[in-house]
């Protein structure tokens, strides 16, 4: 066992898992606004957004898919120290955590069902950059918002099954951005 | 504060509430199921939105309680409490000054801005359940979008009353998709709910459900062509501060039938009476 595996924790987990929900929270009720995240120091290639959300969404009730570069020995260590949470395939995953790439093809991951679209996957895409780019409307949006996407496609289907869906989140450094099923894209 | 953990609640319940919010505002109007936990006050005293506050509370916020618009009732009083004692956080009556209102039955007079989260206690989430009793039934029909019979429901205020005769809990359809019961506020507040720059956040503990509407959300109050939604309100200004345009309790102050009319929502009053408002019931 690596001695980082046992570091790079929140030291205070109340106050500071508080602090990143609302973060969190903000992207994901207004998309395309990139929001300051911090308190955690994950090993790499884990980057310090992507473990601050994992330490406040995830414990031993969240199965999470690690994809491509992520699924590895020092990632897997750190997440099983510091969440509990166990590590399956895309199809079962509550959370699903990589580079943009790596976690294609989207139609693999759960969607909900028409009686429990919440049942779906959250995933949460390690970005190089977050910045203005693809034009956004609806709901969280006052007219129109921007966001810089790893594509466009794909975030265009993904609102024509709404309620059904997936929901992202974009981490880059120490800052992170959301995008809802129900945000439309073009 | 070192008997309890912040904001009461324990880590990992409030990950999963925190999970079921998230969840909420990517599908807006959408009931969530949650695992309520006990709370140390009975149902039916906000134990779904004490949950969802203690869940969405930093260090750094400033909490407003309010019943029925009031700050000063018991429930008011006793959760602004809890919150100062089990989170430390500040607390205010000023609707402007809070960043986390916690809410009973009404929205602030007071056009709530963006860094706010208002967050509602809800007793029965579910806008179906008084017309189907069978939770397998009404999650079928909003998964289907089978809305008729609440259609239905308001068609038969009209031929009995004359008018669509609810008048709280008025149901709402959020962006063209989910019926949604915004909580028993009075129809007086509807109009706020869509395109609001706040968060709105729904707690319902018996129930176990949380929802949300995303700001600028659009949510529009069902009715008929020849009989739109119409915000109805006691038709006289308000006896302490003489307001026109707020939500109104009708008080009765004597054994002869005597009453006077009064803001619900005690800050708005106040404020108003501060600035050197008067109306005619005013000492």
């Amino acid at each position: 066992m690596q001695a980082n595996t046992l570091s790079g924790g929140f030291a205070d987990p109340a106050t500071q898992s508080a602090h990143a929900f609302r973060s969190v929270m903000e992207a994901m009720a207004r998309p395309g606004t990139i929001q300051d995240i911090e308190g955690a120091a994950p090993p790499a290639p884990l980057s310090p957004a992507m473990g601050a959300v994992l330490l406040t969404l995830c414990d031993t009730e969240t199965p999470i898919y690690l994809a491509g570069d992520m699924d590895c020995e020092a990632a897997r260590a750190w997440l099983a120290f510091h969440t509990g949470a166990h590590f399956v395939g895309p199809a079962h995953c509550m959370f699903a955590v990589g580079k943009w790439d790596a976690l294609a093809p989207l139609a693999v991951y759960p969607i909900g069902t028409s009686e429990y679209p919440d049942r779906s996957t959250t995933l949460i895409v390690e970005c190089s950059e977050l910045a203005a780019g693809a034009t956004l409307t609806g709901p969280g949006i006052k007219d129109q918002a921007t966001l810089s996407l790893p594509e466009v496609e794909a975030f265009q289907v993904n609102p024509t099954l709404f309620p059904l869906g997936l929901d992202f989140i974009f981490t880059c450094g120490e800052r992170l951005a959301a995008l809802p099923r129900s945000t439309k894209v073009s | 504060m070192t008997e309890y953990n912040f904001a009461y609640l324990d880590e990992q319940t409030k990950r999963m509430i925190r999970r079921a919010i998230l969840k909420g505002l990517a599908i807006p109007g959408y009931q969530v199921p949650f695992a309520s936990r006990e709370m140390p006050m009975p149902y039916g005293w906000g134990t779904g939105g004490v949950q969802v506050s203690a869940a969405v509370l930093t260090p750094k916020d400033t909490f407003k309680v309010i019943d029925q618009g009031a700050d000063d009732t018991t429930n008011a009083v006793s959760i602004r409490t809890f919150f100062q004692r089990t989170a430390g956080v500040a607390t205010t009556t000023a609707t402007s000054d809070a960043t986390v209102i916690q809410t009973r039955h009404r929205i602030p007079e007071e056009p709530l801005h963006e860094g706010q989260i208002l967050v509602y206690q809800v007793p029965i989430p579910e806008p179906l359940r008084f017309l189907e009793p069978r939770e397998s039934e009404t999650r079928k029909m909003h998964s289907l979008e089978e809305y008729g019979l609440m259609h239905v429901k308001l068609y038969e205020d009209i031929s009995r009353h004359g008018h669509i005769a609810t008048s709280y809990a008025y149901p709402v359809k959020v962006e063209g998709r989910y019926v949604t019961d915004p909580s028993p506020i009075p129809k007086f507040d509807n109009p706020k709910l869509g395109d609001m720059a706040a968060i709105q956040l729904f707690g319902a503990g018996r129930e176990q459900r949380i929802y949300a509407l995303p700001p600028y959300t659009q949510v529009v109050s069902l009715d008929f062509q020849d009989h739109p939604f119409e915000a109805s309100k006691a038709d006289h200004p308000c006896g302490m501060c003489g307001a026109t345009d707020s939500y109104l309790d009708e008080l009765i102050i004597d054994d002869a039938g005597g009453r006077m009319f009064v803001c619900s929502d005690t800050d708005y009053c106040e404020a108003r009476q501060a600035a050197g408002h008067k109306g005619k019931d005013a000492a």
